[in-house]
């Protein structure tokens, strides 16, 4: 039986988050299939069908699927869902909003947030905020699954050749209607997607101090995130928020600014490869937890490693 | 219009963690148990509704053991009017709770369901998703606003609802019925005040049965093992930003 993953996109490139899950489909099993649910998606379709180890995309190109809601695109999925024994979606919040509903229609469970693959019909998932660790085994027919990102490499964006499938459904969605969206503009890489980044915390005192980081992020073309702390004082916009009710997040190098620690930051970050902590509080929690920790104060310190770099 | 909220009783979320030594469970014995965090916001998100004069009334649900009871007085504290408590075992899985609320939702006719985005103990992130999925309404998830125009709304009247998402917001407009799920930044809820504690426990709740509300439980997912997240070794301390990054270039190798 075949594979099944949703596309994450926005209707003109593939996200890297779907990447990651194809690495967790190819460890389930062959016969990877890709979804592609957009309007006017040809590139994110070019791009899915390139992807080593998808055997198919499937597209469903329709101004009703523009913005991905999930009372229609659940439908969609359900109705070509017989052919398929695991049906995955990164879990960002599109594949959390539009997945439960896809579970709930095909009267199975969904095990949400899967970071390691030990069989075909066995999960592991973080719970009680990464404070436990559960093996779950189901035996639903179809095995519905949101998949974290940081939890497996991505595949390799080239070197495949999927064939494809065009899909005729048309299904619209009458009483849930886009109004606007405003994203963030910024030439940083994406948070869940960057190699290095740089937080602040409560310790940066103001929004403006947040342009400190960015010298050093510039110099090591790192993303900027911040602490619950530091969103909730609305220093920052919230998504910038690396934690367990923000974004779950394991680059190569985080540096945690002016940052004290948490339980709920640090399940969105210990899973970086090398952790940088900068806090004049020789007693903060982030110490317990950094490779590299440096007690100093931070306007001090991060000019100074903006220049040292 | 009649709102109807969801809570559920989970562990307080300043208690730390600790795994059962049989690596069964989280060890539940002892603890102090508390409304889940997002169904408060989504409990306070229902009463501010009600008090512009959007909503008539509020009824919560919670699915479990007699001791949610606690935490269904607990929201009618706050000022939701009536309870519902559908007798279960704890620890239900998620898409037989949802069976249980869209059917009492269904019951009670309500026109807007609110829910906590997430519990913070099983962190699934799916029960009001499934609920309107079940009851084939639309929803909203991960709201950060809820805008009703034009006084009391009612079923077949659109609601605007802001929605955090990755990369920043997205607003919907959704026609009523419909399931909206709740993120942190909705409302900061308030404390239940010690008057309003005495006159919730004069407050109606209902105790159902699942067979009452016609649905059958059970789920084919079971737990292998629950086990603490391995943890991390802690490092060193630098004594200088130069010594920070010769460590990062030479050691760690992160930095070219």
């Amino acid at each position: 039986m075949s594979i099944l993953i949703i596309a994450e996109h926005d209707n003109k490139s593939l996200k890297s988050a779907t990447l990651n899950t194809v690495t967790a489909a190819t460890q389930i099993g062959a016969d990877v299939h890709v979804l592609v649910a957009g309007f006017e998606c040809q590139t994110v379709v070019e791009q899915a069908s390139q992807v080593a180890g998808v055997t198919k995309v499937l597209v469903a190109d329709n101004a009703v699927y523009e913005h991905q809601l999930a009372e229609n695109v659940s439908k969609l999925i359900v109705e070509i869902a017989s052919s398929y024994e695991h049906i995955l979606a990164p879990a960002t919040t599109t594949g959390k909003n539009t997945l439960p509903r896809v579970a709930a229609l095909l009267n199975v469970a969904q095990l949400s947030d899967v970071i390691k693959v030990e069989s075909a019909d066995t999960f592991v998932r973080p719970i009680y905020a990464g404070n436990a660790i559960a093996t779950v085994k189901t035996t639903d027919a179809v095995k519905v699954l949101t998949v974290r990102a940081t939890g497996f490499d991505a595949a390799a964006s080239t070197g495949g050749s999927a064939e494809r499938q065009v899909l005729s459904q048309v299904i619209a969605s009458d009483r849930s209607r886009f109004v606007k969206e405003q994203l963030a503009e910024s030439d940083r890489p994406e948070l869940t997607a960057a190699n290095v980044i740089i937080s602040g915390g409560r310790g940066m005192g103001n929004g403006d101090n947040f342009k400190l980081l960015e010298g050093v992020a510039d110099k090591l073309g790192a993303a900027i995130g911040a602490s619950r702390a530091a969103v909730d004082a609305g220093y920052v916009p919230n998504d910038l928020q690396v934690g367990q009710t923000g974004k779950t997040v394991a680059p190569d190098l985080y540096i945690a600014v002016g940052i004290s620690g948490a339980i709920q930051h640090l399940a969105g970050m210990k899973d970086s490869k090398v952790i940088v902590a900068i806090n004049k509080d020789e007693d903060a929690p982030i110490f317990q937890v950094a490779d590299y920790g440096l007690v100093a104060d931070l306007f001090d310190a991060v000019p100074e490693l903006e220049k040292s770099l | 219009m009649k709102i109807l909220v969801s809570v559920k009783r989970v562990i307080d979320y300043n208690v730390k963690v600790r795994v059962k030594s049989d690596q069964t469970a989280v060890d539940l014995t002892n603890v102090k148990m508390s409304m889940n965090p997002f169904c408060e916001i989504a409990v306070e998100e229902a009463i501010r509704l009600k008090e512009k004069g959007v909503a008539s009334e509020v009824v919560v649900v919670s699915v479990g053991s007699k001791s949610c009871q606690e935490t269904l007085r607990t929201a009618m504290a706050l000022g939701a009017d009536r309870a519902i408590q559908v007798e279960t075992e704890d620890g239900l899985d998620s898409l037989s709770v949802a069976k249980l609320i869209a059917k009492v939702a269904q019951d009670e006719a309500a026109d807007l369901v609110i829910m906590g985005k997430q519990a913070i103990d099983s962190d699934n992130n799916q029960t009001g998703q499934m609920v309107a999925a079940l009851l084939d309404y639309p929803q909203a998830t991960f709201a950060s606003e809820v805008v009703v125009e034009n006084g009391e709304a009612q079923t077949s009247q659109e609601i605007k609802v802001t929605r955090e998402i990755d990369g920043g917001l997205q607003t919907l407009a959704i026609t009523l019925p419909a399931v909206v799920t709740t993120d942190l930044r909705l409302n900061e809820p308030r404390f239940a005040s010690l008057p309003n504690i005495m006159k919730a426990k004069r407050k109606p709740l209902d105790v159902k049965a699942p067979a009452d509300l016609g649905v059958e439980v059970g789920s084919n997912v079971s737990i292998v093992s629950v086990t603490p997240p391995p943890q991390r070794a802690g490092g060193i301390k630098v004594g200088s930003v130069a010594e920070l990054v010769d460590k990062l270039k030479n050691e760690a190798k992160v930095v070219s």
